[in-house]
């Protein structure tokens, strides 16, 4: 087995770099303090901070379709999860019964 | 160069296999699909968590906030650094161990080592300060003490307990598997052939630090 990909050292530095400046990022639109908008922004910075974890630290990039095809179903059950919640949750009527 | 040895195992370190794959590379595969299976399992227990989160942030959003201003951002903050560096440099343990240079990656496994370390006093400082302020999980929240605007201010709580403390007990675990392997690469068990378990503790320690990635923002932060 000599066909390992090696991810050279300087990518390594450079996603580390973009984390951190991403989570100086998510201090910075905190403190701005945006209201509504400040949960979609603080998850969205969330959501590109774990796409480089997984991309570059944990080798998902050079990986096999099958690994990445695993990794996927996680995240279609855990979408699944949080939909049909939802659904319940906002579609509940929320008088209380007048019985 | 065995392929079939009795007791332990394979000589992998020269490209040798366990009987029970066809190569080194069939083992390595198997290995790493095992492990995202294991990554599969860790996404849907703590996602079961962040859709409770979510669920009940959105029933009371305002509870939620009080609930996130008892927290200090900058531990957090300064939490999420920590783990940021170690996600560098338990990559670089892999990524020497991979170039044949085992001290190099020994050290970097230290550091990870020495960094999940400082991880865990923060949340120690951190917890202790909660507990001193009577704030506990759910209905244990001392209502005298905290005071609370909301009065199911203990529901956030119990949240923030069980989400960081499941995550700090993987901080624990995954500090053991890499004292574990740093001893592994002191040894010499580990070169540009035979990497795997180094490799699969990045992997599991990758989703620890993945895991704060989005721990911090919704309960520091947004609330």
């Amino acid at each position: 087995m000599s066909q390992h990909h090696v991810i050279p050292l300087k990518t390594y530095f450079k996603v580390a770099g973009a984390l951190f400046a991403l989570t100086f990022l998510t201090v910075i639109f905190h403190e701005l303090h945006l209201g509504a908008l400040a949960g979609p922004i603080a998850f969205l910075i969330a959501a590109v901070k774990a796409a480089l974890v997984l991309l570059y630290f944990m080798h998902l990039k050079y990986d096999n379709m099958q690994n990445r095809v695993i990794f996927g179903s996680g995240v279609f059950f855990l979408a699944l999860l949080i939909g049909f919640s939802a659904l319940d949750i906002w579609t509940r009527i929320q008088n209380i019964s007048t019985l | 160069m065995t392929t079939n040895d009795v007791s332990h195992g394979a000589d992998r370190a020269h490209g040798g296999h366990s009987h029970h794959f066809d190569s080194a590379e069939h083992e390595y595969s198997s290995d790493k699909e095992g492990l995202w299976l294991f990554m599969v399992t860790e996404i849907l227990m703590f996602g079961g968590l962040f859709v409770a989160y979510a669920i009940f942030h959105s029933i009371y959003p305002e509870m939620f906030s009080e609930g996130a201003s008892h927290l200090d951002w900058r531990m957090g903050f300064v939490n999420t650094l920590v783990l940021i560096t170690s996600s560098l440099t338990m990559a670089l343990g892999i990524y020497y161990n991979q170039q044949n240079q085992p001290k190099k990656a020994f050290w970097n496994l230290i550091a990870t080592l020495l960094l999940g370390c400082c991880f865990l006093v923060v949340k120690y400082f951190e917890y202790t300060g909660k507990f001193h302020h009577g704030i506990f999980p759910g209905r244990l929240l001392n209502m005298e003490m905290v005071n609370p605007i909301h009065q199911n201010l203990g529901l956030y709580f119990g949240l923030y307990f069980s989400m960081t403390g499941l995550h700090g007990i993987h901080v624990l675990v995954g500090m053991g598997l890499i004292a574990w392997v740093a001893i592994r690469t002191y040894k010499g068990h580990f070169n540009s052939h035979y990497f795997t378990p180094v490799e699969g503790v990045g992997i599991f320690w990758h989703i620890v630090d993945l895991v704060w990635i989005f721990l911090f923002p919704l309960l520091y932060l947004v609330g």
